[in-house]
């Protein structure tokens, strides 16, 4: 079974909103002193994919698509035992284009030989597009599923897919290859590395391609949307903290100002 | 090129998401000059059609056996099939798990644009914008669909109904889909959580608790307060994390979009993500020991308190009121 993880790398989005700036020519974050850190979501996916190799067996391949820089996370997939590691250097500025992203991440899928199954957050923590991994299942012409929480081997050649729904879950059986775009669930939280890992996987080789080697032409990029307009909202309420001489009082206020509401109904 | 496709699912009934994304549709197609024509997938559901017709130009019913059931491929397959050959400006979905699942593969497959979670969708001068949030809430875009058709994903329920009075009904016909490839991808087994009241997303009432609950047992004190009030459940992503509550309780950037007329926020810090599910409801309050947690910040009213000295008497005090 081999798996790719894709990993983005984003602005820390645990950044606080009291901190946070935009660049209003660039139209986008400023990075000031916040850290750049692997989504979340794809974090989800890594670990999904290292519990199936515990399992089951298979190799785990990390893939990333971004500047020199964006090698930080594959460092990380390392340290957890990602079996390899490889990136498409791109510096296509400004918003992500999750159509040209996605071309780049199935051209170096493609090189990477036969995958079975490809792993990606259900969205990213900056902008948040939620397509790339549907566009990837378009661009390799496999079928995907989204909001996996776990994956098991079914018969040859095919896997079951458990994903969440608004209302519960379903369980799919999907024929591979196949890809996935994981959400959190409390089975796939990601592990901590081991400090040993984290040294060693500075000695690792990571594959890297330009985005020429992979026939991709980086004027594309950008043709799918573009950012007309980018603001930080101003909205703050003001707040009336319930007051009161004993827990009592305080209690009755909040209280009388539910019931108000639910009067009200 | 300036028609407006609304694909609905027929399993879901003509609920709330149904009006408002045939209310932002028929705005879109009438500022575009352009027909509404609604697609409806699934078993047949006379109350999607005749309140589709009431609204839109044209409804095409797709009902056939291979549809009974939600399944990516074949879905997708028929969404291509029946929006193509509209050659329409825009195909607008609502914010349902399928519309999300669908809507980037469907603008591949119509050489499109796709955007989700959008907030409005407007047409400047022949190219469609689109407006949502982004950086987990933190900041709002505008965003320029370069390609045609948009095929965007809408806070239905935040949609204005249309306004249909003086209207002719639509014209309603059945499509038969021949040739509908064969899935790769096949349902084995479909949970629905059995949960009394409405859905969370139509809540009037939500009682909401986070990771400062400190476990699963706490949980259930919230439900006997949410039960005194008539109110629904939902957590932060930390609870769900945790394992204390089923995913399908979270609100947030990635889970529920919510509009209650209150929403009660217990031991949740207010994180932007989380705010970002919660920011129609009409009033927020919350329970935090910490009088800086920015859920404040977007509160009404609050209570700065241990959530275990008040849960008790806050529920005995409201079911004695009622
Ligand atoms: C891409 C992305 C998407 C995300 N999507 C979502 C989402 O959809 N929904 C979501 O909720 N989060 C989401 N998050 C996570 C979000 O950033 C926060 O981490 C999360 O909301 C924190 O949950 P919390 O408020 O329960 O926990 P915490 O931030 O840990 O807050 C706990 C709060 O409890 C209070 N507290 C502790 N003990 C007590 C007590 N005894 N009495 C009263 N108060 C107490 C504390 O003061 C604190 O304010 C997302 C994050 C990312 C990066
Ligand atoms: N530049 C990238 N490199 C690698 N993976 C990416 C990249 N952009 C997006 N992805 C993958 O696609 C998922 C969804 O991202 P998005 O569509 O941008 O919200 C992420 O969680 C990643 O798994």
């Amino acid at each position: 079974m081999n798996i790719v993880v894709c990993i983005k790398q984003i602005l820390d989005p645990e950044l606080p909103a009291r901190d946070f700036r935009i660049d209003a020519v660039r139209k986008e974050a400023e990075r000031g002193s916040a850290n750049l850190v692997p989504n979340i979501f794809c974090e989800n996916a890594l670990e999904t994919a290292l519990q199936f190799r515990e399992a089951h067996g298979g190799k785990i391949t990390a893939l990333t698509c971004g500047p020199e820089a964006a090698e930080e996370v594959l460092r990380k997939a390392l340290a957890l035992k990602a079996d390899e590691a490889a990136l498409v250097v791109s510096d296509v500025p400004g918003v992500p284009d999750p159509m040209f992203v996605a071309r780049a991440l199935a051209a170096a899928i493609r090189k990477l030989g036969p995958v079975d199954l490809v792993l990606t957050g259900r969205e990213a923590g900056d902008w948040g597009a939620g397509q790339t991994g549907g566009l990837l299942a378009e661009e390799l012409a496999v079928p995907s599923i989204s909001f996996v929480e776990n994956v098991e081997p079914a018969s040859a050649g095919a896997l079951n897919v458990k994903r969440q729904t608004d209302s519960g879950w379903e369980a799919f059986e999907a024929t591979l290859p196949l890809v996935a775009t994981i959400t959190n669930h409390e089975k796939n939280v990601p592990r901590i590395p081991k400090t040993r890992d984290v040294m060693q996987s500075f000695r690792k080789p990571i594959t890297k391609w330009t985005l020429a080697e992979l026939d991709l032409d980086p004027s594309q990029a950008n043709s799918y949307y573009e950012v007309a307009e980018l603001s930080i909202p101003r909205k703050e309420t003001q707040c009336e903290f319930v007051a009161g001489e004993t827990l009592e009082d305080k209690v009755a206020g909040f209280a009388s100002r539910v019931t108000e509401i639910m009067r009200s109904l | 090129m300036a028609d407006v496709v609304c694909c609905l699912f027929a399993a879901a009934g003509f609920d709330r998401a149904a009006v408002g994304i045939l209310g932002a549709g028929r705005r879109l197609a009438d500022s575009s000059g352009g027909k509404l024509v609604a697609l409806v997938l699934g078993p047949a559901n006379e109350a999607v059609a005749s309140g589709a017709s009431a609204v839109a130009d044209r409804v095409l019913v797709a009902d056939q056996a291979a549809l009974a059931e939600y399944e990516p491929e074949t879905y997708l397959s028929a969404l291509v099939a029946l929006a193509k050959p509209i050659s329409p400006a825009a195909v607008l979905l609502g914010s349902d798990s399928y519309s999300q699942e669908l809507t980037p593969r469907l603008a591949h497959r119509l050489g499109g644009s796709a955007a989700g979670d959008a907030v409005a969708i407007a047409n400047d001068a022949g190219t469609l914008r689109v407006t949502r949030g982004v950086y987990g809430g933190k900041a709002v875009a505008v965003l320029a669909l370069k390609r045609a058709p948009a095929v965007v994903w809408m806070r239905a329920r935040a949609m204005d109904p249309a306004d249909a009075a003086g209207r002719s009904a639509g014209s309603v016909e059945k499509a038969a889909l021949a040739d509908l490839p064969a899935s790769r991808v096949k349902l084995l087994n479909r949970h629905v959580e059995a949960k009394s009241g409405v859905r969370l997303e139509d809540a009037r009432l939500i009682v909401s608790g986070g990771r400062g609950l400190g476990g699963p047992e706490p949980f259930k004190q919230l439900q006997e307060l949410a039960d005194a009030m008539g109110a629904q459940m939902a957590a932060s992503r930390a609870a769900c994390d945790a394992g204390w509550v089923p995913p399908s309780w979270q609100v947030g950037q990635t889970g529920k979009k919510v509009a209650p007329e209150l929403y009660m926020a217990i031991a949740i810090s207010g994180a932007s993500q989380h705010i970002m599910g919660i920011a129609d409801s009409k009033v927020i309050c919350a329970i935090n020991r910490d009088p800086d947690a920015p859920i404040f910040k977007h509160c009404r009213f609050g209570l700065v308190e241990d959530y275990q000295k008040v849960i008790g008497p806050l529920r005995q005090a409201i079911s004695q009121s009622r």
